[in-house]
């Protein structure tokens, strides 16, 4: 099964939120190491790596995102009150946006630097700049947003976390499992 | 042919007349030993990119010995140490870059050099010199192509091109993104010691 149901996820919606959770929280770690290592030389490495990685993200994100307004959202259980109802929704929408922002960002970081270094994604083909007028001031700009939304995005993920592991250990519905894509869809509505 | 030989070959192969611009100079008065002079040299690079404008910049500081032999031009001689940490490129970030342990590594290495095993005549006032180049621990062989430029009275001048290869000297940070050749072009000026 491909597709969503109301019931559950289908195999494309579950290989792409594993795949982007993997790559994500593999990013943000490279993000932070690639600037606080001390060898140059590796460090420059790993900056092209995280471009290659980010525009990767971006590349499923978009395809994620357009899965998703294609497909049936599975139902929540019976039982969810409103209020969790409404902050898994928004919690779910932010972290699409940051999926597609945060390396928006990152793509204008590279395209305003003066250092002006070409993306070779993966070292396969080159990717041009944005648009954007190149300065020390725009980077550190992009810079930041970039360091900030990173940090939103990591309390996102880590409030998203805790909700699923709620699901499965306090409420013992299927929300989790069904994203595990384990087994038929184990929905009690 | 006498004609060919006014040129910087003949004048180290010795015994001839070599037009400096239009005056002609004795050749037993350049032969001998020379300084390379900061003053009126330079000592420019350029690395290019797979887009955009690559990186060029030059080094500020270093001395070399140009030793001419009147007789011989195999046993003329070149040597020059380059100060790593004298890198400059119009943009402060990119030296910190290549002054960091990703390229020179300044805080250990200090000199960059090169001294020539053998120097061959390929024109009137051209000549290819080969040698070896020193660079953060690695000696790999290296060839130039000079010619003379110009030269004066306990002066001459040399316009040296090459390409060297940045791998074998572990500096090749940033290939292919950044060409894994470096194109030298110099102007160096030498005075009579
Ligand atoms: C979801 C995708 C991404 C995540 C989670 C992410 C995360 C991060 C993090 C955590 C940092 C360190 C921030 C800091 O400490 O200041 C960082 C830095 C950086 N990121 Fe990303 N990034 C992503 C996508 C991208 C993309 C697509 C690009 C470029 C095409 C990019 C370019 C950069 C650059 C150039 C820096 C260094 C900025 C600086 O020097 O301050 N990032 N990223
Ligand atoms: C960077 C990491 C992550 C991101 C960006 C992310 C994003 C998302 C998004 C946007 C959805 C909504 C899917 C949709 O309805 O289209 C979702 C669903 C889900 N996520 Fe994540 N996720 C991440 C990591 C995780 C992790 C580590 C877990 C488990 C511990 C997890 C568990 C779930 C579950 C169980 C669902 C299904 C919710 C439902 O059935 O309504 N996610 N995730």
């Amino acid at each position: 099964m491909l597709r969503n149901t109301r019931l559950g996820y289908g195999w494309v919606a579950i290989a792409l939120h594993w795949t982007i959770a993997v790559l994500i929280v593999g990013q943000w770690t490279l993000g932070k190491m690639m600037k606080s290592i001390a060898d140059q030389r590796l460090s420059f490495d790993l900056i092209q790596w995280h471009k290659s990685f980010g525009l990767l993200i971006l590349a499923l994100a978009f395809f994620r995102l357009v899965w998703r307004l294609a497909n049936p959202r599975p139902a929540l259980p019976a039982e969810t009150s409103g209020l969790e109802r409404q902050a898994a929704g928004w919690t779910h929408r932010a972290l699409y946006a940051l999926m597609i922002v945060m390396p928006l960002t990152g793509w204008a970081i590279a395209s305003t630097t003066v250092l002006e270094i070409p993306t070779l994604a993966f070292y396969l083909f080159i990717v041009p700049d944005l648009p954007l007028t190149r300065s020390d001031a725009a980077e550190a700009l992009w810079a930041s947003v970039h360091d900030v939304l990173g940090w939103v995005l990591l309390g996102l993920v880590l409030l998203h976390v805790l909700a699923a592991l709620r699901h499965h250990f306090l409420l013992h519905d299927g929300v989790l499992v069904r994203m595990l894509g384990a087994g038929p869809p184990v929905n009690r509505e | 042919m006498r004609l060919k030989n006014l040129s910087l070959a003949a004048f180290l192969l010795g015994g001839l007349v070599i037009p400096a611009r239009s005056a002609a100079v004795d050749l037993n008065d350049a032969a001998g030993r020379y300084a390379i002079s900061p003053s009126g040299s330079s000592l420019a690079f350029a690395i290019a990119s797979i887009a955009g404008k690559g990186i060029s910049g030059r080094f500020a500081r270093y001395d070399g010995a140009i030793v001419l032999d009147g007789g011989n031009l195999a046993r003329s001689s070149v040597r020059i140490t380059i100060v790593p940490a004298s890198v400059e490129t119009g943009q402060d970030r990119v030296d910190t870059f290549l002054k960091s342990n990703a390229v020179f590594d300044v805080a250990n290495e200090h000199a960059i050099s090169f001294r020539s095993s053998g120097i061959r005549r390929t024109g009137d006032r051209s000549a290819t010199i080969t040698g070896m180049l020193t660079a953060r621990g690695h000696t790999s062989p290296a060839t130039f192509e000079a010619e003379l430029e110009d030269m004066g009275k306990g002066w001459i001048s040399f316009h040296v091109t090459g390409h060297v290869l940045r791998s074998p000297y572990g500096m090749d940070v940033g290939t292919p993104i950044y060409s894994n050749v470096v194109q030298f072009d110099m102007k160096l000026k030498a005075r009579r010691e």
